[in-house]
């Protein structure tokens, strides 16, 4: 009987927990990027994998992975990628 | 008390299918209420499942012969510690626990991302929520921990073998890494459902997946030790069935760990990063059919029961579930960049992507190939050792020297004089260990030649890369802080090579003689003189126990005790004899094989740098701690990314 009792006990504070954003009612939207918010965010991600691939680049060299002719070869596109996903931010950002 | 646990695990269903179906209701209508609600009853569902989880662990405790799994698996001699070990020692409870850890981890990674990752985590809690409801169905319906019975005076007490400290710990790490397989998958599906397949799911998935992955390492390497120090055939793998399904998802989310730093960087391999995923979620889901249906015969696994359809319905679903979605969402999953040169970081990694899976899907082979025959052909096979060290070695050589290369070559590309002039000291060191040994006698075995220089290959790379980088950053603390992943994985790396050294010198190194001894005579091996001096027999409370008393002289000097077990409730057990040198990390393994009146049939081992594989297994863990150790940057990088988005 008292295990009966515990298990209803469990089974009511669970149906509390589930009702409870409805109880307290709050805001229901989910608040989800926006499909613009997406797109800034895909931006952001290609800027932030360019630099991270510079800085790697960097650190490559530094320890004698890369050699000075491998290094220079490489720096160029990286950093124009790099230039590339800065100003796409920046169109967008001016746009609004 | 059963009723209180039939009850919990009752309401933990009915709380998991909610939160798969609201979760699914609230993701697709965008609804923030009913999606905090299904998180909710995610939650809830832990509670419940510990409830039960508790009320199965008091039984056992208590020795309450009236739950028919108490009796099943305990008796009244066993101690605390094994009684309580009893909880994953069968079917029902070990699957108890696979609930347990599984709505545990759910309601943990609903908690820590409820805000960074709202868009993802709407999706994950009806996915996990699915799948905690299968097993909670299948523990209410099919196989209950809570079938009572009229109360036995006794109960037919814990396999002997089971009686070990190692079985106290190997169980549950195996099952946080199984069950922790999930969790990367509820994210890969989440993204692809919600189309949001951004880099936040793989920052998200990383540390779960690299969790998930130590606990299923670190669990194999436990239940090696416990296979060497108590099955007692002499050896700790034996490409049993059961051992090859841990095995199998290990390397998958090997495979992914590497993979997905490609497409961190360069956003390629985006499909195959989701084929891994799925891979591993599906072979650890597998593993379970394979050792809960009776399909195989195995030391480790379950008696034949009805419970193995409802698995293999499962793995089916789910590998269809998980096509489908890959499928839909390919447009989204194209690569941004391509391979720049075969010689490059990523390139070395897609190599190491191709071995590991090539050798997972070798091993599943076979695994499978007996049932298939069996099932098909009605034709019993089995596939032995020679087939898997034959592909171990053809896919695990090749994997040893990549270890060795991948860190030293640049992303995007390099020059092969470049290369050569960064492998200098590596390639230096594989020689001159190669030429050590060829010098020092050990070149009879070319595959275990072979696995020594490529370990120095690799250790010297650790050294040159740790060397090199202190150098440029002035200091290796901050150096390892500054990418903890890169150099835990180095750590790793190290505990590969220890293991691949304490494998080939134990394997190929190797010396096994048997011969039957009568009190007083000696046998030698491999310079080791092994003297059988007496036999001791002790009746203790649980069993007859027989122990040779062995003197070794010459190398190495001690006593060893081999003997049998022979326990009153009808099993039998070898307690085999190891004496260890620490400083040659080699063991002296003694069997006591047969007894023929005065006589003793033993067989002995040594096996060199055997140890080396225990020690490996205490520097993965250490390696693994390191890479997963949480990164402050990397979560207020997200957090400013997202921030930025918004404006």
């Amino acid at each position: 009987m008292t295990a009966l009792v515990i298990g209803a006990l469990i089974a009511a504070v669970a149906v509390v927990l589930v009702s409870l954003p409805f109880l307290l009612g709050s805001d229901d939207d989910l608040g989800v990027p926006t499909a613009e918010e997406e797109r800034r965010l895909a931006l952001i991600e290609e800027r932030d994998r360019a630099l991270a691939a510079l800085k790697e680049l960097e650190f490559d060299h530094r320890t004698g992975k890369i050699d000075d002719a491998d290094y220079r070869a490489l720096v160029g596109p990286l950093r124009r990628a790099a230039a590339e996903a800065l100003q796409a931010l920046d169109a967008g950002a001016a746009k609004e | 008390m059963a009723d209180l646990g039939r009850a919990a695990l009752v309401v933990s269903l009915g709380l998991a299918l909610y939160a798969a179906c609201a979760g699914t209701a609230a993701a697709l209508g965008r609804s923030r209420r009913l999606a905090d609600s299904a998180r909710n009853a995610l939650i809830a569902s832990f509670g419940s499942t510990a409830v039960a989880a508790v009320v199965l662990a008091l039984a056992l405790v208590r020795h309450d012969f009236s739950f028919a799994y108490v009796a099943a698996h305990t008796s009244r001699d066993l101690s605390t510690v094994y009684a309580l070990s009893a909880f994953w020692g069968g079917q029902e409870g070990s699957l108890l626990l696979w609930l347990l850890v599984l709505t545990g981890y759910g309601a943990l990674v609903v908690l820590l991302n409820r805000r960074l990752l709202r868009d993802l985590i709407v999706w994950v809690v009806p996915i996990v929520g699915a799948i905690s409801a299968f097993f909670a169905f299948v523990l209410v319906a099919v196989a209950s921990p809570f079938r009572t019975q009229v109360p036995a005076l006794d109960g037919a007490g814990l396999t002997p073998s089971l009686q070990n400290p190692y079985m106290v710990a190997h169980p549950p790490m195996l099952y946080l890494g199984y069950v922790g397989l999930t969790i990367p998958f509820a994210f890969a599906a989440a993204a692809l459902l919600s189309g949001k397949t951004d880099e936040r799911w793989i920052v998200a998935t990383r540390r779960w997946t690299l969790s998930a992955w130590m606990f299923l390492g670190f669990g194999q390497i436990l239940g090696a030790h416990w296979a060497y120090v108590e099955v007692g055939w002499g050896g700790y793998y034996a490409w049993d069935p059961v051992e090859n399904a841990a095995l199998m998802p290990w390397l998958a989310a090997t495979a992914f760990l590497h993979s997905v730093m490609i497409q961190e960087r360069k956003g390629m391999l985006r499909v195959w990063n989701m084929v891994l995923v799925a891979l591993a979620f599906e072979l650890s889901v597998f593993g379970d059919f394979l050792t809960r249906s009776g399909v195989i015969n195995s030391i480790h696994s379950f008696a034949q029961s009805s419970i193995g359809s409802w698995f293999l319905g499962f793995v089916v679903l789910t590998a269809l579930f998980s096509l489908v979605l890959i499928l839909w969402r390919l447009p989204l999953l194209r690569a941004r960049t391509k391979l720049e040169s075969p010689l490059s970081r990523e390139a070395t990694f897609l190599y190491n992507n191709l071995l590991l899976v090539a050798l997972c899907l070798t091993v599943l082979w076979g695994v499978l190939f007996p049932i298939l025959s069996d099932l098909f052909l009605n034709q019993p096979r089995t596939i032995g050792r020679p087939y898997y060290d034959f592909f171990l070695r053809i896919f695990g050589l090749p994997l040893l020297l990549l270890m060795g290369i991948g860190p030293l070559i640049a992303w995007r590309r390099a020059s092969a004089r470049g290369l050569l002039k960064t492998l200098r000291w590596p390639i230096f060191a594989a020689l001159a260990a190669g030429a050590a040994l060829v010098a020092a006698g050990a070149g009879s075995s070319r595959p275990g030649l072979i696995a020594y220089s490529f370990s120095a290959f690799v250790l010297a790379t650790i050294v040159v890369e740790l060397v090199r980088g202190t150098r440029a950053t002035g200091s290796l603390l901050q150096l390892v802080a500054r990418n903890r992943r890169r150099y835990g994985g180095y750590i790793v790396h190290a505990a590969v090579v220890l293991l691949a050294i304490g494998i080939a010198g134990s394997s190929a190194y190797g010396t096994t003689r048997e011969q039957k001894l009568l009190p007083g005579q000696s046998m030698t091996v491999a310079g080791h003189t092994v003297t059988y001096r007496s036999l001791e027999r002790e009746r203790t409370g649980l069993a007859d126990e027989t122990r040779a008393v062995l003197d070794l002289s010459g190398d190495v000097h001690g006593t060893i005790r081999s003997g049998v077990n022979h326990y009153f409730a009808g099993d039998s057990s070898r307690e085999v004899g190891i004496h260890t040198d620490w400083l040659r990390a080699e063991d002296t393994y003694v069997i006591f094989d047969q007894q023929d009146g005065r006589a003793v049939f033993f067989k002995v081992l040594v096996k060199p740098l055997v140890n080396l594989i225990w020690l490996a297994g205490f520097v993965f863990l250490a390696g693994s701690l390191v890479a997963l150790w949480p990164d402050a940057r990397e979560q207020r990088r997200l957090v400013t990314r997202l921030a930025l988005a918004r404006g």
